[in-house]
């Protein structure tokens, strides 16, 4: 007796994620051959990795156990200045842009308003914070100052941006009820936008100012104070261990951090 | 809406009085640790060289101005290492943070301490920054593009894993049960029930994570790790203002290029 044939096929195959098999092997071969281009004008000194290998054990042990010490009060004195560093150009960074993100906002603002602020966006969103920081720090002079321009300069690209897209995806029909009431301008911003905007601002300011910490303790690095300079001195005077401690210290302060604006986020939605 | 009954009629108001207060001592606190702040950072700062910083800029500017566009020769071979140090550190990390998302995920990690494990993982590299990072493997592999790309690959680690253990734990768990009530083993119903619903955002936290690993890639050679970086760091020590603005215009544009083209791949997938 022979088996029924069925005319359903009786296996089954998943599809592929990319279903064009010419797209699909396209970009196969094309990233194979990348990678191999990539890794062959990588210069890499393999003499020199190998050297390294035990110079990483040497730094590993170094860093246990952390030196918390801190015998010259660097530690402490970099974390405060980055942490306060971080908080004012928060601040300073939001206060600018609020004017901005109301400007690059398409339904509250004539044309030219409105490509003029998306101009001050797009612009300071364009350049890593450490190279707006060479630039302040080239202008202003060493010390957080220039980190607090850096980083505001930072916070306004990130931060307009979102208020304007929230502001253009708000509910308009309140925007029209307050307008119809025969209010100003800045009774309307006042009444019907920032209202519905609030909330998650609070939210982003708080998650900005989280990533201003992390940008915070790195600007020293170029001269823009907080801890970066003291972790730089640390590593270049081979005293791994108070690396470690500064290491472990900002690790500390960005997990509090997270979950301190992660919390207030859910407390404030 | 609280009234107030006056003897002139009543008077609407837009908040109880207790939250109007708070709402006041709230900003009362705001404007102090502002302040504090401030008088913290203005103590550290050599004013004149701040009233100083318009001449300043000024004088850069008129320096920097034309771009000496013959040293883009120079710059060719930096910028292609610039977006590989990018696109290797940005597979190695996605190779290791896959795993590590799936042991992550409360849904699909093998056990509590793994997840514990995995966890630590993504906090601890996602907490240092990228540069850091690059400082710590310089002295361990020397300078160049290798460092540069273990430092991008390292802290992406962390930050691909924890969008991708979102991306795991929001599945619909359904399609999981089905593929489970077939009788399918456990890998089975990881292959045919977890993995098609998520490669979409892994292809995406992909591509997200490779646009922020060029912009991250051209900071790199400041401390020495390959990539624009070096090139950049030498023109402004060496006051060669004409060659340090035509590596910004290189950067505007390679920024610029990965931002377009991770939003096309981004639209294309989601």
């Amino acid at each position: 007796m022979s088996p029924p044939t069925s005319p359903y096929p009786n296996s089954w195959k998943k599809p592929h994620f990319i279903k064009n098999p010419l797209l699909r092997w396209g970009l196969i071969l094309g990233t194979a051959i990348y990678v191999a281009l990539a890794l062959g004008t990588m210069e890499v000194n393999w003499i020199r990795v190998w050297e390294g290998l035990p110079r990483g054990q040497r730094l590993l042990a170094a860093f246990f156990p952390p030196n918390f010490s801190d015998t010259r009060g660097v530690i402490i004195d970099g974390i405060l200045e980055s942490i306060w560093m971080a908080i004012i150009a928060t601040i300073g960074g939001i206060v600018l842009s609020v004017p901005v993100g109301l400007g690059a906002a398409r339904n509250l603002s004539p044309r030219w308003v409105y490509l003029f602020c998306r101009f001050i966006v797009a612009s300071s969103r364009t350049f890593p914070e450490i190279i707006v920081a060479i630039f302040a720090v080239k202008f202003f002079g060493f010390g957080p100052f220039a980190g607090f321009i850096a980083l505001s300069i930072g916070t306004v690209g990130f931060f307009a941006k979102l208020l304007a897209e929230d502001i253009e995806a708000m509910n308009k029909t309140q925007a029209e009820a307050v307008r119809s009431t025969g209010s100003s301008w800045f009774q309307w911003i006042n009444y019907a936008i920032q209202p519905q905007v609030m909330p998650r601002m609070i939210g982003l300011s708080l998650y900005r100012l989280d990533i201003n910490f992390r940008e915070s303790a790195v600007v020293g690095i170029v001269g823009a104070g907080g801890i970066g300079a003291h972790l730089i001195t640390s590593i270049s005077r081979y005293e791994y261990d108070t690396t470690a401690a500064i290491l472990l210290v900002i690790i500390a302060i960005v997990i509090s951090l997270e979950y301190t604006s992660g919390y207030l986020r859910k407390w404030v939605q | 809406m609280p009234k107030i009954d006056t003897a002139d009629g009543p008077v609407w108001k837009r908040r109880q009085t207790p939250k109007q207060l708070m709402i006041w001592f709230g900003w009362l606190i705001a404007v102090a640790i502002a302040a504090y702040a401030w008088h913290l950072i203005s103590e550290k700062t050599v004013w004149f060289f701040v009233w100083d910083a318009p001449r300043q800029m000024l004088d850069i500017s008129t320096r920097m101005v034309p771009p000496a566009w013959s040293y883009m020769d120079v710059l060719w071979k930096p910028v292609w290492d610039t977006i590989n140090i990018a696109t290797i550190g940005s597979m190695i990390a996605m190779a290791i943070a896959i795993p590590v998302a799936f042991a992550a995920a409360h849904n699909t990690t093998p056990h509590r301490l793994v997840r514990a494990g995995a966890l630590f993982i993504i906090v601890s590299t996602r907490s240092i920054n990228s540069l850091v990072w690059a400082l710590l493997l310089v002295v361990v592999v020397g300078p160049g593009v290798l460092a540069g790309t273990l430092a991008i690959g390292i802290r992406s680690i962390g930050g691909c894993a924890k969008l991708l253990y979102e991306g795991i734990e929001e599945i619909n768990q359904t399609q999981v049960e089905a593929i489970e009530a077939t009788g399918a083993s456990p890998a089975q119903k990881m292959i045919y029930g977890v993995l098609p619903q998520v490669l979409p955002t892994f292809a995406g936290v992909g591509v997200f994570r490779w646009d922020v690993n060029v912009r991250g890639s051209t900071i790199l050679g400041i401390v020495g790790a390959g990539g624009i970086g070096v090139q950049l760091n030498a023109s402004i020590n060496t006051l060669a203002w004409t060659q340090v603005s035509m590596i910004l215009l290189v950067i505007l544009g390679a920024v610029i290029l990965s931002e377009w083209i991770s939003a096309k791949v981004r639209h294309a997938i989601i």
